[in-house]
């Protein structure tokens, strides 16, 4: 990655981004390492679109997205992939994710490491995902709607992740976090960014 | 049952072949059911069989043949992005159709043919027992190193794109795999032979492994034992080789069924 750490790990400007058809921009922001940055917007305001666009998954339209030289990035997308059958336990799925094996989770999720990841409920799942992209070694986790599927336990248990001292994490790891709940933005992250359609 | 044709020697290269056959097709079937991907399978299995007929025709070897056609369908499934029962009801369409138009119209097809239907185990020489090792060996220094990336590509399929990683390379990799294993087990154990210890134990595996390496054991372990009884069956009973290994595949299939519990009343099956 980028050896200065002053340095943005990733800059957009005026970034219009889409499909067929432009759906979201303009956009302009950087993202510092340690940043958890919000990005808030009603539905159809493009937040996931931006998402997409930064991970190489949706057209830029005009402006440009610039990243920190051999920036590494996990994309946490709205829906994990559910399959039918997955006879993957916890731990599997997080060495599919790359998680070094001498970070443990909590408590609460490491309960969960020894079973078929088809055998958990749905917010557990999702929580177990999102852990997954924290506790890996990209510089750059892009997580969207991460609040779906969540009842409120599993929610205060995610914003406990996302904002647990920088003691226990990678300090150079940056967030950003799409969400149409306003309020748990406003209570995890740094700064919000809101997208007006 | 006459056991004494158990020490025949003509059987050891047939034995051999199908025995690592067998303990490697399921290993594929069961990424081929993670993948969502198990019908490709039946697909490559049917552009196999053509494709050994109409190498035939064409004084090329059979196992050559299977499997340079297989190997043209898994090829063109990877780098032209076909994937999904459409794609895999074209390629079942076009080996049957090339299949049965090449036996009706050469000389030793319409043998040859039969012969794959039933799945003639027992013609299996140095030339299958050679093809069956090589599969095994690029199986065995293939799939640890693309096993990490195509579970990862599965559970996290932003991943690669987001990181301008060469997915292409592991997708095809997996995929020239995948048809070698389908053809030579095509062309050694039979069609549907075949195609029954790729999904049987990869299905039956998946419904009562703990966990992704016990699914990878308990399909080879379901294979072998599968492919175990299937030949002392077959030969002491005098019966065609691949639908008993299918029916044995099944029996097998259907006591892991009835001795596991649905996932989580979500079904289970893929």
């Amino acid at each position: 990655m980028n050896g200065n750490p002053a340095a943005p790990l990733l800059r957009l400007e005026q970034v219009v981004a889409g499909y067929a058809a432009p759906v979201v921009g303009p956009v302009s922001c950087s993202i510092q390492a340690g940043d958890v940055l919000g990005l808030w917007g009603t539905n159809g305001s493009g937040k996931s679109t931006l998402l997409n666009a930064i991970a190489d998954a949706a057209r830029i339209c005009s402006g440009r997205i610039e990243r920190a030289p051999n920036l590494t990035l996990f994309y946490q997308e709205q829906r994990p992939v559910r399959l039918p059958a997955m006879p993957l336990t916890g731990r599997d799925l997080l060495q599919c994710a790359g998680v070094p094996s001498h970070r443990q989770p909590p408590e609460s999720l490491s309960q969960h490491l020894n079973r078929r990841i088809d055998r958990l409920s749905g917010g557990q799942y999702q929580l177990l995902c999102v852990w997954a992209a924290l506790a890996g070694s990209a510089d750059l986790v892009l997580l969207d709607e991460p609040t779906n599927n969540l009842d409120p336990e599993h929610e205060r248990l995610l914003a406990a992740l996302l904002t647990q001292p920088r003691a226990h994490r990678d300090d150079g790891r940056a967030v950003l976090l799409v969400s149409h709940e306003r309020a748990f933005l406003d209570s995890v992250c740094s700064r919000v960014l809101e997208l007006i359609r | 049952m006459n056991w004494e044709i158990y020490a025949d020697p003509l059987f050891r290269l047939p034995f051999l072949a199908g025995l690592l056959i067998a303990g490697v097709l399921p290993v594929l079937g069961a990424l081929l059911m993670l993948r969502e991907e198990w019908l490709a399978a039946l697909g490559l299995a049917h552009l196999a069989t053509a494709g050994a007929l109409l190498g035939l025709a064409a004084g090329i070897p059979a196992m050559l043949g299977a499997s340079l056609g297989a190997l043209g369908g898994g090829a063109v499934k990877s780098l032209g992005g076909a994937r999904g029962n459409a794609a895999y009801g074209f390629m079942i369409l076009i080996g049957w159709s090339a299949l049965l138009l090449a036996a009706a119209n050469t000389s030793a097809g319409d043998a040859l043919g039969q012969a794959v239907m039933d799945g003639q185990l027992y013609f299996a020489g140095w030339t299958e027992l050679a093809a069956a090792v090589l599969l095994t060996g690029l199986a065995v220094t293939a799939l640890p190193r693309l096993m990490p990336q195509l579970l990862r590509a599965r559970f996290f399929p932003r991943h690669d794109t987001a990181n301008r990683l060469p997915a292409w390379r592991w997708h095809l990799g997996f995929d020239l795999l995948a048809a070698f294993g389908v053809a030579i087990g095509t062309a050694t154990l039979g069609l549907l032979g075949a195609f029954a210890l790729i999904l049987v134990p990869a299905w039956a595996a998946f419904r009562i492994a703990p966990g992704w390496a016990w699914t990878l054991w308990l399909a080879g372990l379901i294979g072998v034992a599968a492919y175990l009884a299937a030949f002392v069956l077959a030969l002491g009973l005098d019966q065609p080789f691949g639908p008993t290994l299918a029916a044995v595949c099944l029996a097998l299939g259907g006591v892991s069924g009835a001795l596991s519990r649905p996932a989580q009343g979500r079904g289970g099956g893929t």
